[in-house]
Order: structure tokens, then C-alpha cells, then sequence
């Protein structure tokens, strides 16, 4: 089944995004909130690890969370794409299942 | 007049995800009140706490980032910041709020509040301490 994995966690405290992106597959999507969405910046320690992911899984993250923690568009790793709330619930909606990684 | 201790504030989580940094913010101006010797250290996602241009409204949460700016005015004036927390999140003292201070024993000069500082000067500051606050 095809699944959404959301991750709301910072990867810089927590090793949710470490541990979805170890367990997401092929086809597979991930949603970055909450304090999930700092893993979605540049030049972070945890930056090569999304990227290198990015050829099997398609990355989202919410605009709204970032916006709230200051965090500028343009400082978003290339090929993340930004959804709004009903952006998000359009991804539950497209995938089988949904994970939430805590 | 009870003497005066140096009181630590160490703040180590993101704001918004957590009541953490709010719960601290309103600790160290409750605790401004009593005349101590107050410092702030913010390291690990603690940094993030006091980046610029915060803006909550589509979340319907207080952006409570702009009181840090009213921590000079109650002699809240000691903010260190740990520069490997900044570099591992690809961030630099331009992405922080410009926190100052007025010093009234220098004709009322506007000073930066924040030091950064290496992990090893923030383990003595702590050391220093008499009492720690942890959040």
C-alpha cells in the first residue's frame, strides 16, 4: 500500500525523519510539520540525508509551520514542495495509508 | 538586601512544538523581578527559538518572539548562544534577533546582548552557575 509518512519532530532532537526515511519505500511520501519542518532546511547536519532520499521518496512540508519558526522559502532544500493545510489533507487523501512518525 | 546569585536560564527546545520556550520566557521575566544575576543560554534546537521573522498567524498560535526583545529593558543582558548548535543548523548570528541592552553606566550606549559562544566557554558558564533553570 502506498503510504504518507508524517514527521513532526526536529531531526536535530529526535531521529523521526532518520527513522521514516530508513523505513519509507519506493513511491512512498513525506510530510515535514510541527518542529518536523526544520528538516527541510539547507545546509542543516541532517540537509544530505533528505536529499539523498529524495530519488525514491516525494518530500512536502508545511508552509504555515515554517512561516510560523521564521524559516524563508528560499532556504528549503530543492525538490521539497510546500503544502498548505488542505494541501495536506489532499496528500491523506491521494496515499492508501498514513504514519505518523512521533 | 540577600545576596545576589547567578541564575541560568538553559534553553534547548524549538519553540511552537513544544510549551517549553514559552514557559521559560515567562520564567525569566517572573524571575527578572527579583534582582539577580540572570543569564540565558540557548543551545541545541534552543537556538531557534530566537531566529528572526517568526510569523504564527496561519497557525493561530502567539508569536511570542518579540518579548525576547524586552529582556535588555529588565537588565536581562547576558544571552549566550552556542555556535556549534548554529552550525549544525546551517545558521549564523544574522538569522538571530538583534537582542540589545542599554547600559546606563555608558550615557545610556545601546549594546548587543547576545554572545556566541563555543561549547566548551558555555560548559564553564554553566559550571559558574548557583542555580540552573533547565527547559
Amino acid at each position: 500500500m502506498s503510504q504518507l509518512h508524517t514527521v513532526n519532530k526536529s531531526p536535530l532532537e529526535r531521529n523521526a525523519l532518520e527513522s521514516a526515511i530508513t523505513h519509507a519505500v519506493k513511491g512512498n511520501a513525506l510530510l515535514m510539520i510541527e518542529d518536523g519542518v526544520y528538516g527541510a532546511m539547507q545546509g542543516t547536519h541532517k540537509s544530505a540525508m533528505v536529499s539523498d532520499a529524495m530519488s525514491d521518496i516525494a518530500f512536502y512540508v508545511m508552509g504555515p509551520d515554517l512561516k510560523a519558526r521564521g524559516i524563508d522559502e528560499a532556504r528549503i532544500i530543492d525538490g521539497i514542495k510546500i503544502v498548505d493545510y488542505s494541501g495536506f489533507v489532499a496528500l491523506v487523501a491521494e496515499y492508501d495509508v498514513t504514519q505518523s512518525w512521533l | 538586601m540577600s545576596e545576589t546569585k547567578k541564575f541560568l536560564y538553559v534553553n534547548r527546545k524549538a519553540p511552537y512544538g513544544t510549551i517549553y520556550a514559552l514557559e521559560a520566557l515567562e520564567v525569566v521575566l517572573i524571575g527578572a523581578a527579583f534582582e539577580q544575576d540572570v543569564s540565558l543560554a540557548f543551545l541545541d534546537d534552543g537556538v531557534y527559538q530566537i531566529t528572526k521573522g517568526q510569523d504564527t498567524k496561519d497557525l493561530g498560535m502567539k508569536n511570542f518572539s518579540p518579548t525576547y526583545k524586552a529582556l535588555g529593558d529588565y537588565d536581562v543582558n547576558k544571552i549566550y548562544v552556542e555556535q556549534e548548535s548554529l552550525d549544525a543548523r546551517g545558521l549564523t548570528l544574522d538569522d538571530l534577533l538583534p537582542l540589545t541592552w542599554e547600559d546606563e553606566d555608558d550615557d545610556w550606549a545601546e549594546k548587543d546582548s547576545i554572545k556566541v559562544i563555543s561549547a566548551t566557554e558555555m560548559a564553564k558558564i554553566m559550571e559558574q552557575s548557583d542555580v540552573v533553570f533547565s527547559f
